[in-house]
């Protein structure tokens, strides 16, 4: 196979010359006018929100916790070759959820699950996302009897829905990107901003007194 | 299965082991042979066809409740027993009212009734007498009613195809 190089950044003298400057800032001769339009050239500005979003969107680390069927599903996404989540920047699957950042609730959520979901959600690290995969902990599907919670979002925060019994993996893969998208784009949708919770955090800086 | 007549010796041989009154009656359909037995006398039933019969079973497959609505009384307990020996099955099935739901447990001859007379205590309300840990078993603890009983609501919530439930007849209208 033929590789090819792409040129970039113009002609053959405009590399000449960037690699000149660059021999010259290494020498330390560079300074003044010439060494401020250096750096401007080679530095990217951001906010630090961008920054911190792009950072953890780029590594989820979701949860290994299967509820029903979905699960099946689920594994195939977080933990094959196939569809190869790594892609995503998330494949790091942990089996504790203090270690973990996203909750995917793969499967039907009965009434005697859910505090147990609940606990295993509290225990996770913040900032955490919580996708609901599947119809059933969305809405419950079609149990609509005495055994299940009518969807998820009765007794956690849900960001992503992801719809289907069970969703593809394609699916649920666009699930997780759709929660990228969020991270990265809308900080400010995150759970505790949507339910006023800030100050409930439950460490706090050294030095304060109220640690819960 | 014991053919209609090896049920009927079956049945005769209950009837002269436990009691007159112990066998209610047999059924034999499908190439399935039941005894209905008197309930109070599960127990001593079952020791016998375990221990002491000729042809004994000496493993319980399956311990089932069902509620038979309409008919009284309401609810039955199924005890399915096999032979591994002999390749054979035989169920026993023990029906008693909902105002008087209570049987003796056989934990004690077959450990494997242990979680399965607690489901159905869980779904169908049946006590078990003698049981060593009669809890709930798969609804929450502090859960009030038993939900396979027929006459218990669904639940759930109302969504957009339930607004025409209460119109179309179900099985028992």
């Amino acid at each position: 196979m033929e590789v090819v190089r792409s040129k970039r950044g113009g002609s053959k003298e405009d590399f000449r010359a960037r690699q000149l400057s660059a021999q010259q800032m290494l020498r330390g001769d560079l300074d003044g006018q010439a060494l401020e339009e250096y750096v401007e050239k080679r530095m990217l500005l951001t906010k630090l929100e961008d920054a911190q979003g792009w950072a953890r969107k780029n590594a989820i680390w979701p949860l290994g916790f299967g509820l029903a069927c979905c699960a099946i599903e689920m594994i195939t996404v977080i933990g094959s070759p196939r569809n190869d989540l790594s892609r995503f920047g998330a494949e790091v699957i942990r089996f504790s959820p203090r270690q973990a950042d996203l909750l995917i609730l793969s499967g039907r959520v009965s009434i005697k699950m859910a505090p147990v979901i609940r606990r295993i959600y509290e225990q996770m690290l913040e900032p955490k996302w919580v996708i609901a995969m599947g119809a059933c902990s969305s809405s419950a599907g079609m149990f609509n009897n005495y055994a299940l919670v009518q969807g998820a979002d009765k007794f956690l925060p849900v960001d992503v829905y992801v719809p289907g019994c069970p969703p593809r993996p394609e699916a649920l893969m666009y699930g997780i990107m759709k929660l990228q998208d969020k991270i990265t784009n809308e900080p400010e949708l995150g759970w505790r901003e949507r339910y006023q919770a800030e100050g409930t955090e439950e460490y706090r800086a050294e030095g304060s007194e109220d640690i819960a | 299965m014991p053919d209609a007549t090896g049920l009927e010796l079956a049945a005769q041989r209950v009837r002269e082991a436990v009691g007159d009154t112990a066998v209610i009656g047999t059924d034999h359909a499908h190439g399935r042979a039941r005894l209905d037995v008197d309930p109070p006398r599960v127990h001593e039933v079952l020791r016998y066809l375990r221990d002491d019969d000729e042809e004994s079973y000496g493993h319980l497959s399956s311990l089932h409740g069902c509620d038979y609505l309409p008919e009284e009384p309401r609810l039955g307990v199924h005890y399915e027993l096999l032979s591994m020996e002999r390749r054979d099955r035989l169920a026993v099935r023990a029906r008693v009212t909902v105002e008087d739901a209570v049987l003796p447990s056989v934990t004690d001859l077959f450990p494997t009734a242990n979680f399965q007379e607690r489901e159905v205590y869980d779904f169908f309300g049946v006590v078990f007498e003698g049981h060593p840990d009669p809890r709930r078993i798969l609804m929450p603890e502090d859960y009030v009613g038993h939900p396979q009983r027929r006459d218990f609501p669904m639940g759930g919530e109302p969504v957009l195809f339930t607004f025409n439930e209460r119109k179309l007849p179900r099985w028992y209208d």
